[in-house]
């Protein structure tokens, strides 16, 4: 099969992600969609490691889940200390700056 | 049948990728988010990195979506998204920037040319995927695994600091302090603890309030919560109205 299909997938997930990073208000299902688009982004990765037959995609893929990792741990730290002091997770309430 | 393993696993993912998006709870987003993933996972042992695909499987299905969950549960599964538009036509405008953008990824895509036969990995993977990938991690990446390491202690320590909630002093009430509140309060009808639900009263539920020696209910046995919810019985009709005599009239009426 053509490894380019892949990289279809890996677009159409990625442009999933960023729509969602939009439309949706709730800072943890945010979240969820930048994971959705690091994940499409590794899907690439992994691809052009097979089409050019070498290591180093797989090794850049897994730096990035690892990078992915500590973003989650900061972010989703970060979320619960706006949540702890705004009672709420949407990402509308914390507009400190316009009001 | 790689072909038929992409062929039914990609249209699933991209359905669940979507209905992320669609669903109302937040919950049901991380269980299709970790659908997702697991797809991921098969495709990176189809596509010849089953180690990428064992740690995509520990470490995104297992542990960054648990951690999603517990938040999730920390503030709250019923925080759902507010339909209303902060921003007039946001909604709209995002979703036809991004079609956009996906047409012309996917244009772009279509319109490469490899210009060779793609590789596939079985070169690459010939004295074994884990030993190939540690053998460049640990010596041309060596640098990179060092740093990350170094940024992983950062994000733990920084995760440590966020979360971190002071107490306020007001809060913790030593336990000498609550035995002498106990024992040299106002009252010491309580000093033995606080009368069971039920004792002495007519019915056993935990919504009747007992009844003490004197036949009065006590307020005090039923719980907070019950109380704070209302789900208390009316105890005046547990009340009894006069002591219940202890010897019967009539043998009294029989000494005369």
């Amino acid at each position: 099969m053509n490894p380019m299909n892949y990289i279809y997938l890996s677009a159409i997930l990625f442009t999933i992600g960023a729509i969602g990073v939009v439309i949706r208000r709730n800072a943890i299902v945010v979240f969820m969609c930048i994971e959705l688009m690091l994940n499409a982004a590794n899907l690439a990765f992994v691809t052009f490691a097979n089409i050019h037959g070498n290591l180093d995609g797989q090794v850049v893929a897994f730096f990035t889940m690892v990078v992915a990792a500590c973003e989650v741990v900061v972010g989703l730290a970060i979320i619960v200390t706006i949540y702890r002091s705004r009672r709420s997770a949407s990402v509308d309430d914390a507009s400190l700056l316009k009001r | 049948m790689e072909s038929a393993l992409f062929h039914l696993l990609a249209p699933l993912a991209v359905i669940s990728a979507l209905g992320m998006l669609f669903v109302k709870k937040a919950v049901h987003s991380a269980l299709l988010l970790a659908w997702v993933m697991i797809s991921l996972a098969i495709f990176y042992i189809a596509l010849g990195a089953p180690f990428l695909g064992i740690v995509q499987v520990v470490v995104y299905t297992g542990a960054v979506m648990m951690l999603f969950l517990f938040i999730l549960m920390l503030v709250g599964v019923e925080s759902s998204d507010s339909i209303k538009e902060n921003i007039a036509g946001l909604r709209v405008s995002a979703i036809l920037a991004a079609l956009g953008i996906g047409t012309l990824f996917v244009l772009l895509i279509g319109k490469a040319t490899l210009g060779f036969v793609p590789a596939g990995m079985a070169s690459a993977n010939s004295d074994g995927n884990v030993e190939g990938i540690a053998g460049i991690l640990f010596t041309q990446y060596v640098w990179a695994f060092e740093v990350v390491s170094a940024l992983l202690i950062t994000a733990a320590l920084g995760a440590m600091v966020l979360a971190h909630s002071q107490k306020s002093a007001g809060a913790s009430v030593s336990q000498r302090a609550l035995a002498t509140l106990r024992f040299r309060g106002t009252s010491l009808a309580t000093t033995a603890g606080l009368p069971n639900t039920g004792v002495f009263a007519r019915h056993n539920a935990v919504d009747v309030p007992a009844l003490l020696p004197d036949g009065t209910p006590a307020p005090l046995s039923i719980s907070g919560v019950l109380q704070a919810r209302g789900d208390i019985q009316d105890d005046r009709k547990y009340a009894l109205g006069t002591f219940p005599q202890i010897e019967p009239t009539d043998k009294k009426s029989g000494d005369e």
